[in-house]
């Protein structure tokens, strides 16, 4: 198990290897400099061509490549930013907190709603318990989720003035921005919830259980449940790393100094340290979240629990 | 046979499966009984109703598609057909058991061996047992089904396909069933496996002095374990005889004919095996006279038009218009 785990840590060096280069490689190919983004329309392309080259903006891409791995190997720095000259990993590491903080409680409100929603409709498939709830996600999964938020913002904020529409000074700021992603994400987990269930249920073994004359609440909680929670923790994980990266829309809609925005705002300017900062940080996430998922499944599948103490 | 020895009675039992599409008739009209002690064995082709009988014994049909339409199941002198949920579970696993068909999928991946053995006597655990009792139960019940009691806290997937059956049937036999449906055991096992599982059965059926249900498509199971053979054919018992009427006997429904003549014989140098040409009718659109009429080489015209009665010669009763008009001649 130890092994497999550092096996696992190990892996990250070539996805940071892969990630970093891809990313040069497509800001190569795309359009735009950042010295023109910095400089603006007015600036000669002299002036332009200097900046660049101030940036070493201008070295072939697998000389940039090598020199930003050089800089994180021997000074642990991811360089600095092109817009703001800021270190990257400074300025990055708040705004990723701001988005963790907000994808956890979009998770955690997730989990928690969606999830036995999704047990339930299976459980009662085709009664009211289970095409209600369905409808309703699937009509605000239909929503687009600015829409959801600036309704939300509109009633709770303009209207009401319970909550500010911008910015995370206090606590009561997360709410909106919080149940406006989590609207968008619910429908997810009860479908993937729900049809994993479905697939349990139906299984023999639910079937052999019954046949043994246990309860119907212990052949779902007992057998079933713990059979569909598998590929519920898998997306799970992987709705996580999404999270990370995908609240643009949340944390622009509130302003919100968050990953999301920050990636976009960099890419708009070409800040080519910072946008592979942030891919970097968001990649090594997914990693560490993949990994916990699969100590997860080990726990609860002993098959799984199997493979990992005979291949190490 | 007299009423009291008859553990489970079956009358007139129909059932269907009915979705918005389309209605199944899975079963239709099945009379049957069984003497306490007494090996049934039911034969019939992939489709013919068996595991939809045995699943209507259980009480386990798909809740929202499986109906019983008619007729009563008695069991033990208590009709189940009607008996509430609650008390029809203690009845399932406790006093009426079932041997799935395939191991592969029947237990649960998750839980242990052991876990699952023991479940089903927790859950009937009317006398009070205490956790070391059950325990010392699940043990005694793997060593009788040629398991080493320390494997209970394995998993299934460390057992092998014929080990994982033995499984299955330990929790089957846990609690002693006096009814015991063993829904082709041996089908999804090497041949070799069949035959040590199928020896098991009997063994242990012949120590407990359970009554089975021997549900098959494998005439040679039947031969060597059922005093009883029902051939099942479209939902309905075609045939219906001691193990002697059926193998012994010359007069048999076509179909039965049929399925003997399929087997291979290593006595009699048959060029070739004579397989039932056609396909079972469509259970959505069951012919109106006899089921077998289309597929029947001895096929008359009355055949097509009315359900034939059953013909009744001591134990031995045949559904076809055949044996009634000889007999009228």
């Amino acid at each position: 198990m130890h092994r497999y785990i550092i096996k696992r840590l190990l892996f990250l060096i070539p996805t940071v290897l892969g990630v970093t280069l891809i990313i040069f490689i497509v800001m190569n190919v795309t359009p735009g400099n950042p010295g023109r983004m910095i400089l603006g329309p007015n600036a000669t392309a002299a002036e332009v061509e200097a900046m660049n080259e101030e940036l070493g903006y201008n070295d072939p891409i697998l000389v940039r490549w090598f020199n930003y791995l050089k800089d994180i190997v021997t000074k642990g720095s991811f360089g600095q930013s092109y817009s703001t000259k800021r270190d990257v990993l400074e300025e990055l590491w708040p705004r990723f907190l701001v988005t963790l903080r907000l994808a956890i409680l979009v998770l955690t409100l997730s989990v928690c709603i969606g999830v036995p929603l999704g047990i339930l409709s299976a459980v009662k498939q085709n009664s009211l318990m289970d095409t209600i709830p369905t409808m309703i996600a699937f009509f605000l999964a239909a929503v687009p989720s600015f829409v959801v938020g600036i309704v939300l913002m509109y009633i709770f904020a303009l209207k009401l003035g319970w909550f500010h529409s911008y910015g995370l000074k206090s606590v009561s700021d997360y709410v909106l921005p919080v149940v406006s992603a989590t609207i968008c994400e619910l429908s997810a987990y009860l479908r993937f919830t729900k049809s994993s269930m479905l697939e349990a249920i139906r299984q023999d073994y639910v079937r052999t259980a019954r046949a043994k004359g246990v309860a119907e609440r212990t052949v779902i909680w007992k057998h079933a449940l713990k059979n569909a929670l598998l590929p519920v923790v898998t997306s799970i994980g992987m709705r996580f790393g999404c999270l990370l990266a995908g609240m643009v829309t949340t944390e622009q809609l509130f302003s919100i100094p968050g990953v999301g925005s920050l990636i976009v705002e960099s890419i708009s300017m070409k800040d080519e340290p910072m946008i592979i900062g942030c891919a970097v940080m968001v990649s090594i996430c997914f990693t560490l979240l993949m990994i916990g998922v699969d100590l997860i499944y080990a726990f609860i599948d002993p098959r799984i629990r199997a493979k990992y103490s005979k291949g190490g | 046979m007299s009423n009291a020895e008859k553990m489970l009675d079956i009358k007139d039992l129909s059932v269907v499966y009915k979705t918005d599409l389309e209605t199944v008739y899975a079963v239709n009209g099945v009379t049957l009984s069984l003497e306490k002690g007494a090996t049934l064995g039911l034969v019939g082709e992939t489709g013919a109703g068996k595991t939809t009988l045995a699943l209507t014994l259980m009480r386990l049909l798909p809740e929202r598609t499986g109906k019983v339409t008619s007729g009563s199941i008695t069991f033990e002198g208590e009709n189940i057909i009607d008996l509430p949920e609650a008390q029809m579970r203690k009845i399932r696993g406790d006093k009426i058991a079932m041997i799935f068909q395939d191991p592969m999928t029947s237990l649960n991946p998750v839980l242990t061996v052991g876990e699952q053995i023991a479940e089903a006597l927790l859950v009937h655990n009317e006398v009070g047992r205490s956790k070391e009792e059950i325990e010392a139960r699940v043990d005694e019940t793997l060593t009788l089904v040629g398991i080493p009691p320390a494997r209970k806290r394995e998993y299934p997937h460390q057992f092998s396909g014929g080990m994982r059956q033995r499984v299955v049937i330990a929790i089957a036999l846990s609690c002693e069933p006096d009814l015991l449906i063993a829904d082709e055991p041996t089908t999804a096992l090497d041949v070799t496996i069949q035959a040590q599982v199928l020896m098991m059965i009997r063994d242990l059926r012949d120590r407990l002095g359970t009554s089975m249900i021997m549900i098959t498509h494998d005439l040679g199971i039947v031969a060597q374990t059922c005093d009883n053979v029902a051939v099942m054919y479209a939902g309905e018992i075609i045939e219906l005889g001691t193990a002697e009427d059926i193998f012994a006997h010359t007069m048999h429904h076509p179909y039965t004919d049929g399925l003997f003549a399929s087997l291979p014989n290593l006595k009699s140098k048959t060029a070739r095996l004579q397989p039932i040409t056609g396909l079972m009718p469509d259970p959505t659109n069951l012919p109106k006279g006899c089921k077998f009429a289309p597929r029947c080489s001895r096929c008359m015209e009355i055949c097509k038009e009315v359900p034939p009665e059953v013909y009744t010669e001591g134990t031995h009763s045949i559904r076809c218009h055949l044996f009634h008009q000889s007999k009228e001649n």
